[in-house]
């Protein structure tokens, strides 16, 4: 049977006790567009554990994440194999939305540490401080020119939802940026 | 570059928005009874003020929405803005 590889499943994990980089293969990532107000909307936030975050930018965390991409639009994330399309169909029922299996769209790189912030900062436009952008923020924004989303966790931590055929450059690109922060010269 | 406001995402770098040109221009009421010359003129000609200008911007690399904003086109400030469907 073919091997399922993960689109960094060439990256060393780095960890030093600043910085920690490392992959999130096959997490289930789902896109949810459905009128916020609606009451499919209610349901499929009761159906979560959480309701969709209507405040621009920010994350709900419950059974599954529930990142604010857009004023009717969400990514839901929950771990790998997790059937969260059926959950989301059922709770939906016949209402009017749009619910897609998008979990090869993007992969996940986490970092973490107390240098994560100087580290994205490096290609990064938005303002990082956790008085800005802390625990429970997420953005649609750039990293290194590369579209992501980010996702503001607990403590350090942040996760970067990259497309799959951008998951190699951004790796390799934040392995350069991140030199003085794990000890390495540079070339 | 410019700092531009989303009406969602509050003030991104310029680079992360798509340009949509002159806002509020109406698509003609019955396009088939159009000169050639009235129809070009709804297709190519835009105002080109030096101050304010009503245009269009899409935020494609953040939340995807279109949005009107008023341009000060001679110092780049950007006045007001507001969302369109
Ligand atoms: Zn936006």
């Amino acid at each position: 049977m073919a091997e399922r590889l993960s689109p960094l499943a060439r990256f060393t994990p780095v960890s030093s006790g600043d910085l920690r980089i490392a992959e999130i293969p096959f997490l289930t990532q789902i896109n949810l567009r459905v009128d916020p107000k609606s009451r499919a909307a209610a349901d499929i936030g009761l159906a979560l554990g959480a309701p969709l975050p209507t405040e621009p930018g920010t994350c709900a965390s419950a059974d599954a994440d529930l990142l604010w991409l857009g004023p009717d639009e969400w990514l839901v994330v929950g771990e790998r194999g997790r059937d969260l399309e059926g959950t989301i169909r059922a709770a939906a029922g016949t209402a009017h939305a749009g619910i897609t299996d998008v979990s090869a769209q993007r992969t996940v790189v986490a970092v973490e540490g107390p240098r994560s912030r100087d580290l994205l900062a490096h290609g990064c436009a938005l303002d990082l401080h956790p008085r800005v952008f802390g625990p429970g923020r997420c953005a649609q924004t750039m990293l290194a020119r590369a579209q992501v989303v980010l996702a503001a966790r607990d403590g350090d931590a942040f996760r970067v939802f990259v497309r799959s055929s951008f998951a190699g450059y951004l790796a390799d690109w934040l392995m350069d940026a991140a030199g003085e922060y794990l000890g390495v010269t540079p070339r | 570059m410019l700092l531009i406001p989303c009406p969602w995402c509050g003030p991104r770098d310029e680079a992360e928005f798509h340009y949509g040109g002159q806002a509020h221009v109406a698509y003609p009421e019955n396009p088939a009874a159009l000169s050639d010359e009235e129809w070009a003129r709804y297709l190519f000609f835009r105002d080109n003020p030096k101050g304010r200008f009503a245009e269009r911007w899409n935020h494609t690399a953040g939340c995807r929405r279109w949005f009107n904003a008023v341009r000060n086109t001679a110092t780049n400030e950007i006045e007001a803005r507001e969302v369109t469907a």
